[in-house]
């Protein structure tokens, strides 16, 4: 187990922001367009995080233009340049899937109070 | 010339490639072996070398193997195998083997044997469909029919329920992905066969001439 650890570690980011469902997010994703490199932006509300590690992943809902967008990233992947915390959210569960039949004023979601 | 050499599995994860995608991999222990035998054309009539891995207490070898091993003054090893080369002179008893024979973008054949899943039905063991579920059914993950009446007996060879598993499975051409030689590690692309610390044989692919 330890070798896989090891071998995983390499890989792990350590400038991660902690965040969970229900807040807000910046995404700068790295994009390869033929030979040049930019990057991209994709603002959201993150709906879920899942696994441990490595093969960690979240799940980014953007509503543009009226089309929901759900971007799924793996939270250490190279592709990803940065990711900025917004705004905290204030959700009771988990995974924020029933923002999936919901739409407009419905869909916001409160700040969390501190 | 084909390369060899033996292993365990120790697991699988996942790491990023270059252009940022992430890779399956399973790490491999492999090595490090040691030759322990060298055949020949003029004494063995083929070419082969037989190769040993993961050191074993005196005690656990049995007085025949003890003798074979005192032979090339070698340290007892767990598991012997046997593998055909084109040229046994190449290689010398008390020879090393170690992970880093393969190079990063290799393709590798990889055998093991697959884990046991017991006594199991034919859809599990042969992809059969399966009977209706409700609406009175009496007939859900059974066999079906044995053929026809006419020969009046079962034909051999028949896909019945049986032991699944357990058998000696190569995946073929499967890409090296990495290989630590400090550690003799080597990370291949995709599942093999067998649990984890399970003995494997890793070869250059066939399919890669």
């Amino acid at each position: 187990m330890d070798i896989i650890k090891s071998i995983e570690a390499e890989y792990l980011k350590k400038d991660i922001p902690e965040f969970r469902a229900g807040d807000t997010v910046r995404v700068d994703v790295k994009v390869v367009e033929g030979t040049r490199e930019r990057i991209q932006a994709f603002e959201g509300v993150v709906i879920k995080v899942r696994g441990t590690g490595l093969s960690k992943t979240f799940t980014v809902r953007r509503v543009a233009y009226g089309v929901a967008v759900e971007r799924c990233f793996p939270i250490n992947s190279p592709r990803i340049d940065k990711i900025t915390v917004l705004r905290r959210g204030r959700v009771r569960r988990a995974k924020l899937y029933y923002l999936r039949n919901l739409s407009g004023k419905a869909a916001r979601i409160k700040d969390l109070r501190r | 010339m084909a390369k060899a050499i033996l292993g365990t599995k120790i697991g699988m994860t996942q790491i990023f490639g270059e252009d940022g995608k992430a890779i399956p991999v399973t790490v491999i222990q492999a090595g490090p072996c040691v030759v322990t035998q060298v055949k020949n054309n003029e004494t063995d009539g083929y070419n082969a070398v037989q190769v040993g891995y993961k050191e074993q207490k005196e005690s656990r070898i049995n007085k025949p193997l003890k003798g074979h091993f005192a032979k090339g003054q070698i340290k007892p090893v767990k598991f012997l195998r046997e593998f055909r080369v084109e040229n046994s002179a190449d290689f010398k008893v008390g020879q090393e083997i170690k992970a880093d024979i393969f190079n990063v973008g290799d393709k590798v054949d990889v055998t093991g044997i697959s884990k046991g899943k017991g006594f199991a039905g034919p859809m599990k063991k042969h992809g059969f469909g399966r009977g209706p579920e409700t609406h009175g059914s009496r007939y859900h993950r059974r066999t079906g029919s044995l053929g026809a009446v006419g020969p009046q007996r079962v034909f051999k060879g028949s896909k019945l329920p049986g032991r699944m598993g357990t058998d000696r499975i190569t995946v073929q051409n499967l890409q090296v992905v990495k290989v630590d030689a400090e550690r003799d590690i080597i990370l291949v692309k995709g599942a093999v066969p067998g649990p984890n610390k399970a003995l494997l044989t890793i070869k250059t692919s066939v399919k890669s001439k």
